[in-house]
């Protein structure tokens, strides 16, 4: 770990001063620092955050919650309100990690989260992401945890985080404040950004801007809500894939379909397609294989992850029979 | 035998049996009863002192620096990026001495040393020492190492028709007897099937560390984290141009080892040459990453199980030939025929082990060497065979359960296979289980019911132990065998307490520190056996001594609860000691080996559940049912097995070391993506241990209990998912990619 | 800095860089809290913060010396044990014991957690909080055992958690 400034901001305007590249925000810090203490990431400041105020869950009106950036894991999990509106939320939040893990990672940080690839995670190896334009070890090694939906020649990371994915499917939006006061509201549909030949840019914030809350409109009237996860051990893994959805039925057909899906691409994934293939149908396998081919039309495995698109047709047809009540 | 004074030893060589135990005819009432641990309180209190955690004055802290090539050799090394860094004392080289690979349990020479030359990515060749441990951590990563690569052999699977033989050790690599290929061809049945196992870490919780302390006239004191002291001590000696005597090793709690902390690794000569040429003490404590990288691997296996039945069900042939993986010039392979050998009967039978040279990390011992994986094979086959045949897995299992060694001809010390597997069959409700796979189908969830046969060779080794009686009547143990988890200080204490008739409170038992007498070391499933027989003898050379003071023959006396009662007398034991009396046992194998095949044997039955959806795999129940002679502590010797079977799991289902086959690197080095069985994959397991005493293996008569666990486990489980969803997986671990294709549309 | 562990103050100079596992095992000499992975993948770390089960090795020194750590020092003594410490005993909850000061620091803040009522990923109602094996199982994944001492740890909790209730 490379030494650093440690600075503890005591106001949010204290907080977005520094636009350097070199700063980084602490909340949590359980995935920064794990990074740092390989050198992957190698900040000459950290600004730490987490006594500033943003540590509520409030009501908004029309029923949507606000959640502070610095509400952990486990408390936004716990949260009455959340259990009750927005179960995929707090199924998704446990199913991830580990009881400390959750007791420490924040929202903020959570949304934040990098990608667990072998080859980043070794600063040995050549990584676009870690160090743009060395090259990308995974793609022609070992790549099982990795992407097979949104990939490009540079980079085939995956976004490893539940949280996201179910903010995903409850149509989130990210709040921020940035350095020059301003606070800016990003649809989590626009926060992500692909790898492209940039995989080092995985997000649209600006330098110094700071999440401060993120916003969930009301579920839909109704909805059945469920998070799937699918790995290699019984818990305490990375999601090989899973599943977020928030469906609505009326008159025995689909009338609303949110589906975000993890450990498929570099951001939760989420793809109009697939909705539109089931809005307006009566539930049928027929109907779910046609969002799972609507899903998986540019899939692409790189060898060790091909599994993952058998995998995702099984578990998304599966997913919505339980979300559509079909069997 | 009968001694008198100090200095006096009570050695015994097994050349014959040894029918009547000291256990047996003493009324102390510990041996066997399943007290809690006397280290107990010091673990759960976090008062037990780890190898990393002495505190030891004027200490620095080294941190490892590895290469990053997989084979060729280092050109130049810059180290003044390193240097700069504020509180960083050194960046120690010595390419000559570093150890290039750890060395192999039981070994008494230095391992391969040397780190100019790379012979795999990860190898240790440098440490940083600073004042703090941040300080080394943050140069460690600043050094730029410039090498010439080599082309190197990293493939596996492009390698493969390159296998040696190994040479002669004393494992034989190959055995054959008969004509296998004449009995296949002539069988009623047979099953022909090739497996594969993919490599593996131990992954001890407590990472390699040492700290390393020299005096002023050249002698070192290590403390560390080692199963074998005695034979590690001469390891580091060696390494280092020392005379053994110039070395002591303490090792008094050990974080797990499983086979890693067997012989020496990297951080120890690398911490013992900084502190030499630094003057002070150095710490080195491997980050996880490189306890993956430099330590040693369980071999990847591709084995080969023929099995020949008549129409009988009766085998007429046993093939296991196996290729595996090793570093050039290395001698170890995985012995997976081990068990092989004597498992079942049958006429024709050829076991080979062939090595693939291979420029990645050393192979060495793992738990249960061979065993582990090559059950998985045998025991794969067998079920394959019964199911073909058409008669139930327990049947075939002891229609060919030979009543002596089928290659020795000699008799088993003891074995009671047969009785494991239909004790267990009745426990765990085998009749349930319906022989049609995929049969069972439980909402999501396809369940399924599988057995397997454990075996593990039962060994002594050179172990001695001294016990004295102090002026007080206590009781104290010494000897530099360990204890890893394995319980060693309550078996040794009951030991004691019972031959003695002493309390438990009063024995205390002093362990790791090579100044005591040599121990068998914690290796082979041996050291219950070994070091608790060198116990005994020592208490049985007391137990004369006390006889003589009290003037009675030994037979004659009763020792219970700190007295010595005979002839109508009682007389407490601190009254008969004068200042203290002691003595040495020594336990050496001998004839009792060869006389007789002896071994461990159990049964393994295991309920799994695989998700219809994804092909999840997940164990639902499972119970050992294990004979290993007598139980010395029913509550550790339980804990042994829960651990074996967990590894089991893990082996079965979720541990792969994955090398990257373009330059060896091991991509998942770290836990979060090697993955061992969490507490969620494991379900409350049963243990069972069917009453046995073997009077061939040594006095104490008890046989090894702590691999006996992993062996057999994870075929158990291959086997269930068999019976779940009708998939045959050889290629482990059964990871449910290798289920999605074959399994029914969702 | 100053720092408050198990109710006492230490005063200690720790690096800026400095887990409050390294403060614990290097800077103020309580090495019952272990270091096995030094990556928040396996819990042997895990001490107390606030009353809150974390792992001390993925947080920096310097961001807690407002807070209370406590350590499996400060839950009990060989002579006076924690109830959880006693547990493990008896039920032989460890084997090489290196895990053992994690598992029971998380054990003692996972019954924290499930008296709040927190559900787990294995809870079908995410409104209540039975502690069955399953759920003392998942809500215990975050501590790795090699020595797979896992069937004994759900004794011993289930022990102190029925006892508790």
């Amino acid at each position: 770990m490379k030494s650093f400034t440690y600075e503890k901001a005591d106001s949010l305007t204290a907080a977005v001063t520094d636009v350097s590249p070199t700063t980084r925000f602490i909340a949590g810090g359980t995935n920064l620092l794990d990074l740092m203490k390989l050198q992957v990431e190698t900040p000459a400041k950290l600004v730490d955050i987490s006594r500033l105020p943003l540590g509520d869950i409030e009501e908004m009106e029309g029923a949507g919650l606000r959640i502070g950036a610095l509400v952990p894991n486990s408390d936004l999990a716990a949260d009455p309100r959340v259990i009750a509106r927005y179960e995929v939320l707090s199924r998704a939040l446990l199913a991830g990690a580990s009881g400390q893990l959750r007791n420490k990672a924040t929202t903020g940080g959570n949304l934040l989260q990098r990608t667990r690839c072998y080859y980043f995670y070794d600063p040995s190896t050549a990584c676009n992401k870690r160090a743009p334009g060395s090259g990308c070890s995974a793609m022609a090694g070992f790549n099982r945890i990795l992407a097979i939906l949104g990939t490009s020649d540079h980079c085939i990371a995956t976004h490893p985080g539940d949280m996201p994915v179910a903010m995903r499917a409850l149509d989130a939006t990210i709040v921020t404040l940035k350095p020059d006061g301003d606070k800016r509201r990003i649809s989590i549909h626009d926060f992500y950004r692909l790898p492209g030949d940039t995989p080092d840019v995985e997000t649209v914030l600006e330098r110094g801007e700071l999440i401060t809350h993120v916003e969930l409109p009301a579920p839909p009237e109704g909805a059945r809500q469920l998070y799937r996860k699918v790995r290699d051990r019984a818990s305490y893994a990375f999601a090989l894939v899973s599943v977020a959805g928030v469906v609505t039925m009326a008159d025995g057909k689909i009338a609303s379909a949110a589906l975000a899906f993890g450990g498929l691409g570099p951001m939760p994934w989420r793809d109009e397609a697939v909705e539109a293939a089931l809005v307006g149908q009566v539930p049928s396998d027929a109907v779910f294989g046609a969002a799972a081919d609507a899903l998986l039309k540019e899939a692409k495995g790189f060898g060790s992850n091909d599994f993952k698109i058998p995998l995702t047709r099984r578990t998304l047809i599966a997913c919505l029979r339980d979300l559509t009540g079909a069997k | 035998m009968l001694g008198l004074g100090k200095g006096d030893t009570n050695s015994l060589t097994m050349d014959k049996p040894h029918p009547d135990s000291l256990l047996d005819s003493s009324v102390q009432g510990v041996i066997g009863k399943p007290l809690d641990r006397i280290d107990g309180p010091l673990k759960v209190s976090g008062s037990a002192t780890y190898a990393a955690e002495y505190d030891i004055p004027d200490l620095a802290h080294g941190f490892l620096v590895r290469a990053t090539i997989g084979a060729g050799k280092i050109t130049a090394i810059d180290i003044d990026g390193a240097k700069a860094i504020p509180g960083v004392i050194d960046v120690i080289t010595d390419y000559k001495t570093f150890l290039r690979n750890a060395q192999q349990g039981g070994e008494t020479c230095a391992p391969a040393q040397g780190v100019e030359e790379i012979a795999y990515y990860g190898e240790i060749v440098a440490i940083v020492v600073a004042e703090s441990y941040e300080a080394a951590r943050d140069a460690a990563y600043r050094i730029d190492i410039t090498y010439e690569a080599r082309d190197g052999r990293y493939d596996f699977d492009a390698h493969k028709g390159e296998a040696e033989k190994p040479p002669e050790g004393t494992i034989p690599p190959y055995s054959k007897q008969g004509d296998v290929d004449q009995a296949m061809a002539d069988a009623a049945y047979t099953v022909d099937a090739l497996f594969t196992t993919p490599s593996q870490n131990s992954a001890a919780m407590e990472p390699h560390a040492s700290i390393a302390v020299w005096d002023e006239d050249g002698a070192l004191t290590l403390y560390g984290a080692y199963q074998m002291p005695s034979s590690d001590k001469q390891q580091l000696a060696k390494s280092l141009g020392l005379k053994a005597d110039k070395v002591r090793i303490i090792a008094r709690y050990v974080g797990g080892g499983f086979g890693s902390k067997l012989g020496i690794a990297p951080e120890s000569v690398a911490a013992a040459v900084a502190a030499k040429k630094l003057g002070r003490p150095v710490k080195a404590v491997m980050a996880r990453q490189q306890v993956f990288d430099a330590t040693v691997r369980r071999s990847n296996t591709e084995q080969r199980l023929r099995l020949a039945a008549d129409a009988d069900g009766m085998l007429t042939a046993i093939g296991h030939e196996t290729l595996c993986s090793n570093l050039p010039d290395e001698g170890f392979f995985e012995p997976t025929g081990i068990g092989t050998h004597f498992m079942y009967g049958g006429e024709n039978r050829i076991i080979t082990h062939d090595i693939v040279r291979l420029d990645t990390t050393l192979s060495g011992s793992m738990r249960a060497p061979g065993e582990a994986v090559g059950l998985l094979a045998l025991e794969g086959a067998m079920d394959e065979l019964a199911e073909k045949i058409g008669i139930d897995p327990i049947d075939l299992r002891t229609r060919n359960d030979p009543q002596q060694d089928p290659e020795k001809n000699v008799p088993f010390s003891s074995r009671q296979l047969t009785r494991c597997l239909e004790e267990g069959a009745a426990s765990f409700g085998w009749d349930a289980r319906t022989p049609t796979p995929a049969s069972d189908r439980r909402g999501e969830w396809w369940h399924g019911i599988g057995v397997a046969a454990a075996c593990r060779s039962n060994m002594l080794q050179p172990s001695a132990a001294k016990v004295s009686i102090d002026g007080q009547g206590k009781a104290i143990v010494e000897t530099d065998m360990t204890d890893i988890g394995t319980g060693t200080y309550t078996i040794l204490a009951q030991i004691t307490g019972e031959i003695l008739g002493l309390p438990i409170a009063d024995v205390t038992v002093h362990l790791g520190d090579t100044d005591a007498p040599p121990g068998a070391g914690s290796g082979g499933s041996w050291g219950a056996g070994s070091s608790g027989s060198s116990v005994y003898l020592a208490c049985e050379m007391l137990r004369n001594k006390l006889a003589k003071a009290m003037g009675v023959e030994a037979g004659a006396m009763t020792l219970k609860d700190g007295r010595v009662i005979a002839d109508n007398r009682s007389v407490p034991i601190a009254d008969l000691v004068g200042d203290g009396i002691e003595a040495t046992g020594k336990i050496e194998p001998g004839k009792q080996e060869q006389d007789f095949t002896q071994s461990s044997f159990g049964a393994h039955f295991a309920e799994v559940k695989v998700n219809a959806v994804t092909g999840e795999v997940r164990v639902v129940r499972m119970h050992g049912v294990f004979t290993a002679g007598r139980i010395l502590n029913e509550k550790t010797a339980r804990s042994q097995c829960l651990g074996g079977m967990t590894f089991g799991i893990g082996g079965a289902l979720t541990e792969e070391l994955v090398h990257d086959p373009r330059n060896g690197k091991i991509v998942n080095r770290d836990l979060g993506e090697y993955h061992v069985p969490v507490n969620a994959d494991v379900p409350q397991l049963e243990v069972t241990f069917l009453d046995e005493r073997d009077i061939h293996a040594n006095p104490i008569h008890a046989k090894g209990i702590g691999e006996l666990g992993i062996a057999g486990a994870g075929a158990a489980i291959a086997n269930a998912v068999y019976n779940a969803v009708g998939v045959r997986v050889r290629d482990f671990p059964i990871t449910l990619d290798k289920l999605l294709d074959e399994m029914p549309a969702v | 800095m100053k720092f408050t562990i198990n109710g006492q103050s230490y005063d200690a100079d720790p690096d800026v860089r400095t887990s409050v596992l390294d403060l614990l095992r290097e800077h103020v000499g309580l090495t019952g809290s272990k270091k096995g992975c030094d990556h928040g993948q396996c819990g042997a770390c895990t001490v107390l913060i606030n009353g809150r089960r974390v792992n001390s090795c993925l947080t920096l020194a310097v961001m807690h010396q407002d807070d209370e750590i406590t350590t499996i020092e400060g839950l009990g003594t060989p002579e006076d044990l924690h109830p959880m410490q006693a547990a493990f005993v008896a039920h032989d909850g460890y084997q090489c014991g290196y895990c053992t000061p994690g598992q029971i620091c998380s054990a003692v803040g996972m019954l924290d957690e499930a008296k709040k009522g927190w559900a787990s990923h294995v809870s079908d109602d995410l409104t209540t909080s039975d502690l069955s094996n399953e759920e003392i199982s998942e809500r215990m994944s975050g501590n790795i055992c090699r020595c797979a001492a896992y069937s004994n740890i759900v004794d011993a909790i289930r022990d102190v958690a029925g006892a508790d209730a």
